[in-house]
């Protein structure tokens, strides 16, 4: 996976995570131009479009649209999952997520996919082990805030 | 100083504003209040506004003043600092900023850090964005996690190893001792990564890949486990277990696979079970079935399985979910070459994705159905795809007309069928189709000699009825200028012939001249076929106005044309009948369609011949020094003359105009001769200049070149200076007979090795019994010092009868062309 963005319907990010190394500019022009392309297509259409010379898959969560440029010799399908399953893991966290909870705690939403996800490529299949460790990092944290 | 704000409260407050200004001016305040906060050092609060920072960056606005207080907080032993400073670090610094290599060190510490959850934040982010410095420093930090027997730290160690392995290629074989027990986890999660990692070595190194092929037995293993075993309600998906880790090791088994005949029987049996065994109901089976199909197509598997592997992307192609649709058309797309008649099966279904309203859809359906068009299914397809075109959007209409024409090309059923279906495209698509087809629709229809008078009254047709579409305009001009005598006389066969005046076709052609939809080249082609109507139609008056009138237009092009036209009517009305006659069969090159058209020069064979502009006349995007070379077939009667393609240069350039001759070989004597050419009018002047040396030809002999039927034609010759490779022949035309031979026209051809230029003549008519010649000089380039020798085409009336004679020259001189 080269990146993953997050935005409302009226175009706002949420959440943006680059695997690729590119200049705030670069990132920012590719933002803009892609979360237009999406955000004019039908919602009937398929969830795949080839895009400069990317590859993307999004789909549409309530308000939030979860979108991911992919490798040519990734699996649509899967990645698909993926996202699903990202969504899972937000929704366990927060419980009934909604596009209200990710905007007050975008660092958690950022945190709970750096569990999920590392460099691109999925690091645990089991939904209960990535809330767990992120269950374990809170704890800690709230001990380390406790201490001061 | 009081506290900083909250996050949260910031987040609430940036909210409430109404309008962008607003925003941008709580966003400074805030800003200002955090960089103050930040040069004071505030090691409490960092945290806090380095979060609140986050956040307005996302918003869009500068942060870069952060990205020190990143390092900081990373370098913090607080948690909380930790988690901030490398979010910060991953949104804020990129390894194009010298900054970010401070972070190295730290992350060093905290790779080694004794909390696996601070291990865990390093290994993160160095496998997210670290630089390749970096990884140079910190391979080896990584490689020690790679062997930790903590699942957890394992598993992000493996995927930061993936990194490493992209940025600096070779520290790959560091890692390969780590690799050796990944496999016999149990851990799903560090098997997952283990699986990417290998496979990131494999496609990166031939030799690791040999080395992995040992694996393909325990790959299929674990993989047969993870079908077989009951329900795990940790790594269920949809009844499903463990998805991703299914797929990626299809996908690694498929790269071990791959040309290896013992692996890819290996893994036959588990990819059949999977192939049957995955539920379709919901995107998580297909997605395991689409990376099935995929393996399957790739490796050395039994026909059996690969039709095991079509057929359920025919099914795919079936289903109602369009994500379904559109990876199985993909992946047919990737097979159609290798496995082309199963894919067939499939294709009424994939012309139906034709009308889908997805773009993408159509897009794939479109690749797919040329992809799939052969002789038996041409006309069905055809017509579909023809459908296609008249309703799809701009975007697709240019490469589907260019498909269209390939595939035409390659299966057309008849020539009629061909030219209906040009004739379609050109109708409905017009606009889009590349340039290159309108030579290539004209050289078709000149090739289809029955289908003149067919072709030239639909096209009269089209005209009628549309004049916006350039390429269409342009070869309905050119075929009513030359077979407009077709048009009148109704000669039509395949439909019902229209009636037509000459004035009605002539109305037509100089609408188009002043028509603002038309192209200064489409007027070019307008103007040139009224001026080849003058030796079919009768209206040779109207047609003369109309050729002087444009004698002053604004247009450059069409000026000069118009200018000669009219010096063609004045001047040299004995020369424009034959050089406006019916243009010969042009012989094709092998090119596919709408691709190459080879440029000749003469240098090449003489079966290769494909002018690039068939008009005979110049056509403004024709390249600098385009020449026709038409070589008549054998049984092709027509005398071809050319008209000089290139108007001379104020520098009063030559025009090499190759006569092509094929000597020997297949071409039966006697074949006609390739066109001599008659200079441009502008180099009228030059026969008369003293270009001629004869100082340094003293000495050759003349000769007589024919004596037939009472003509008799000598040639004399000099040396042309300054270039001593250049021969100068002089003919002189002489008749013994009672009767004056008229209209006398001497042609020439020479060897490809040569070049000739025939100059204008002093007369046509060559007068009877002796009292006069009519000379004509002739200039042959012999830089090849070849042996000179010629082939000579006579025509002349005598006695109210046409006369027509070929005759070779071999007598030449030595001297002549030493």
């Amino acid at each position: 996976m080269q990146f993953m963005l997050l935005f409302s319907r009226q175009g706002k990010l949420r959440l943006q995570k680059w695997y690729v190394p590119l200049s705030d500019k670069e990132r920012k022009k590719i933002s803009r131009d892609l979360v237009q392309t999406i955000l004019a297509r039908k919602p009937k259409m398929c969830s795949f479009l080839e895009w400069r010379d990317l590859k993307i898959v999004y789909k549409r969560y309530a308000s939030l649209y979860f979108c991911c440029a992919v490798e040519d010799q990734d699996n649509e399908l899967i990645t698909l999952e993926i996202i699903h399953r990202y969504v899972e893991l937000l929704d366990k966290y927060f419980g009934s997520v909604c596009e209200l909870d990710i905007i007050f705690n975008f660092e958690k939403a950022y945190f709970i996919l750096d569990e999920f996800l590392l460099g691109g490529e999925a690091q645990e299949t089991s939904k209960k082990n990535v809330l767990k460790a992120i269950e374990q990092a809170d704890l800690l944290q709230e001990e380390a805030e406790g201490r001061v | 100083m009081p506290a900083p704000i909250r996050l949260r409260e910031l987040i609430r407050t940036i909210r409430t504003a109404r309008t962008q200004a607003e925003e941008r001016e709580m966003i400074q305040k805030e800003c200002a209040a955090i960089r103050s906060s930040f040069r004071e050092e505030d090691n409490t609060y960092r945290c806090r506004n380095v979060a609140k920072l986050l956040y307005m960056h996302m918003l869009g606005y500068p942060a870069h003043f952060g990205q020190l207080e990143c390092l900081k907080l990373i370098a913090s032993q607080k948690f909380t600092d930790k988690r901030i400073g490398y979010l910060g670090a991953m949104l804020l610094l990129d390894e194009r900023q010298d900054v970010h290599l401070l972070m190295t060190n730290c992350i060093k510490n905290d790779l080694n850090h004794s909390t696996q959850y601070v291990q865990g934040l390093a290994l993160c982010t160095l496998g997210c964005m670290g630089s390749s410095e970096m990884c140079r420093d910190l391979a080896g930090e990584v490689e020690k996690l790679l062997k930790t027997s903590n699942s957890y730290l394992r598993k992000k160690a493996a995927l930061c190893a993936v990194h490493v392995i992209r940025k600096v290629p070779e520290l790959m074989e560091m890692f390969l001792p780590a690799t050796k027990n990944l496999l016999s986890e149990k851990n799903h999660g560090v098997l997952h990564t283990s699986v990417v990692l290998l496979t990131e070595m494999c496609e990166r190194s031939p030799d690791m890949l040999a080395h992995f092929r040992k694996l393909v037995p325990q790959l299929v293993r674990i993989l047969k486990n993870l079908i077989m075993s009951g329900y795990s309600p940790e790594h269920d998906v949809s009844g499903i277990s463990d998805p991703f880790l299914q797929v990626r090791i299809l996908r690694l088994l498929r790269i071990l696979g791959k040309g290896d005949d013992d692996s890819s029987e290996a893994m036959n049996d588990i990819l059949a079970q999977v192939a049957t065994n995955t539920e379709t109901s919901k995107n998580v089976g297909n997605a395991i079935l689409y990376e099935t199909v995929l393996t399957i197509m790739d490796i050395k598997s039994e026909s059996g399985l690969r039709v095991l592997a079509i057929n359920i992307l025919g099914r795919f192609l079936l289903n109602n979910d369009k994500n379904i649709r559109y990876v199985a058309l993909t992946s047919l797309l990737k097979t159609v070459q290798t496995d082309h008649n199963a894919v067939q099966r499939h294709r009424s279904t994939i012309v139906d994705c034709l009308k889908d309203l997805d773009v993408s859809i159509k897009r794939r359906a479109m690749e797919l159905s040329f992809a799939l068009v052969n002789g038996n299914n041409i006309r069905g397809m055809m017509k579909e795809l023809l459908y296609f075109l008249d309703s799809c959007d701009p975007e697709f209409k240019a490469d589907c007309a260019s498909g269209v024409f390939l595939a035409a090309e390659k299966y057309a059923p008849s020539k009629r069928w061909h030219i209906d279906t040009i004739m379609r495209v050109l109708t409905t698509a017009g606009s889009y189709v590349r340039d290159d087809s309108v030579p290539n629709l004209i050289q078709l229809i000149t090739n289809s000699v029955e289908m003149h008078a067919y072709t030239v009254q639909r096209l009269y047709k089209a005209l009628l009825d549309d004049i916006s579409q350039q390429p269409l305009v342009q070869v309905a001009s050119w075929c009513i200028g030359e077979y407009g005598d077709l048009l009148l006389s109704g000669q039509c066969e395949e439909e019902e012939p229209i009636q037509v005046t000459e004035d009605e076709v002539l109305d037509v052609l100089e609408g188009l001249l002043v028509s603002n939809l038309s192209t200064p080249v489409t007027r070019g082609y307008s103007l040139t076929a009224i001026m080849k109507l003058s030796t079919r139609f009768s209206s040779v008056n109207r047609i003369k106005k109309v050729v002087s009138i444009y004698g002053s237009s604004i247009d450059v092009e069409l000026q000069q044309r118009a200018v000669e036209y009219n010096a063609l009517f004045k001047k040299y009305d004995h020369m424009r009948p034959a050089l406006l006659e019916r243009m010969p069969i042009m012989e094709k090159t092998a090119s596919n369609g709408p691709t190459e058209i080879v440029q000749t020069n003469g240098e090449t064979e003489p079966s290769v011949v494909e002018p690039k502009h068939p008009p005979p006349v110049n056509q403004p995007a024709s390249q600098g020094n385009d020449l026709l070379d038409l070589l008549g077939g054998n049984d092709v009667p027509v005398i071809q003359t050319t008209m000089p393609t290139k108007p001379a240069s104020a520098g009063g350039e030559l025009l090499d105009l190759l006569g092509d001759l094929s000597l020997g070989g297949p071409a039966p004597a006697p074949a006609p001769p390739a066109p001599a050419s008659q200079p441009p009018f502008l180099l009228d002047g030059l026969s008369s200049q003293p270009l001629f040396n004869d100082i340094a030809a003293a000495g050759i002999p003349p000769m007589t070149a024919y004596n037939k039927n009472g003509l008799k034609i000598d040639f004399t010759f000099e040396r042309a200076n300054p270039n001593p490779n250049v021969a100068v022949i002089t003919i002189h035309a002489s008749n013994s007979t009672e009767a004056d031979m008229t209209d006398f026209v001497f042609q020439a051809a020479v060897p490809k090795t040569f070049q000739l230029q025939l100059l204008s003549p002093s007369s046509n008519v060559v007068p009877a019994l002796n009292q006069g010649t009519v000379t004509q000089v002739i200039r042959v380039l012999n830089q090849q010092k070849q042996q000179l020798r010629m082939r000579i085409k006579l025509t002349y009336t005598h006695k109210g009868s046409a006369v027509q004679d070929l005759a070779e020259v071999n007598n030449f001189p030595p001297q002549s062309w030493q």
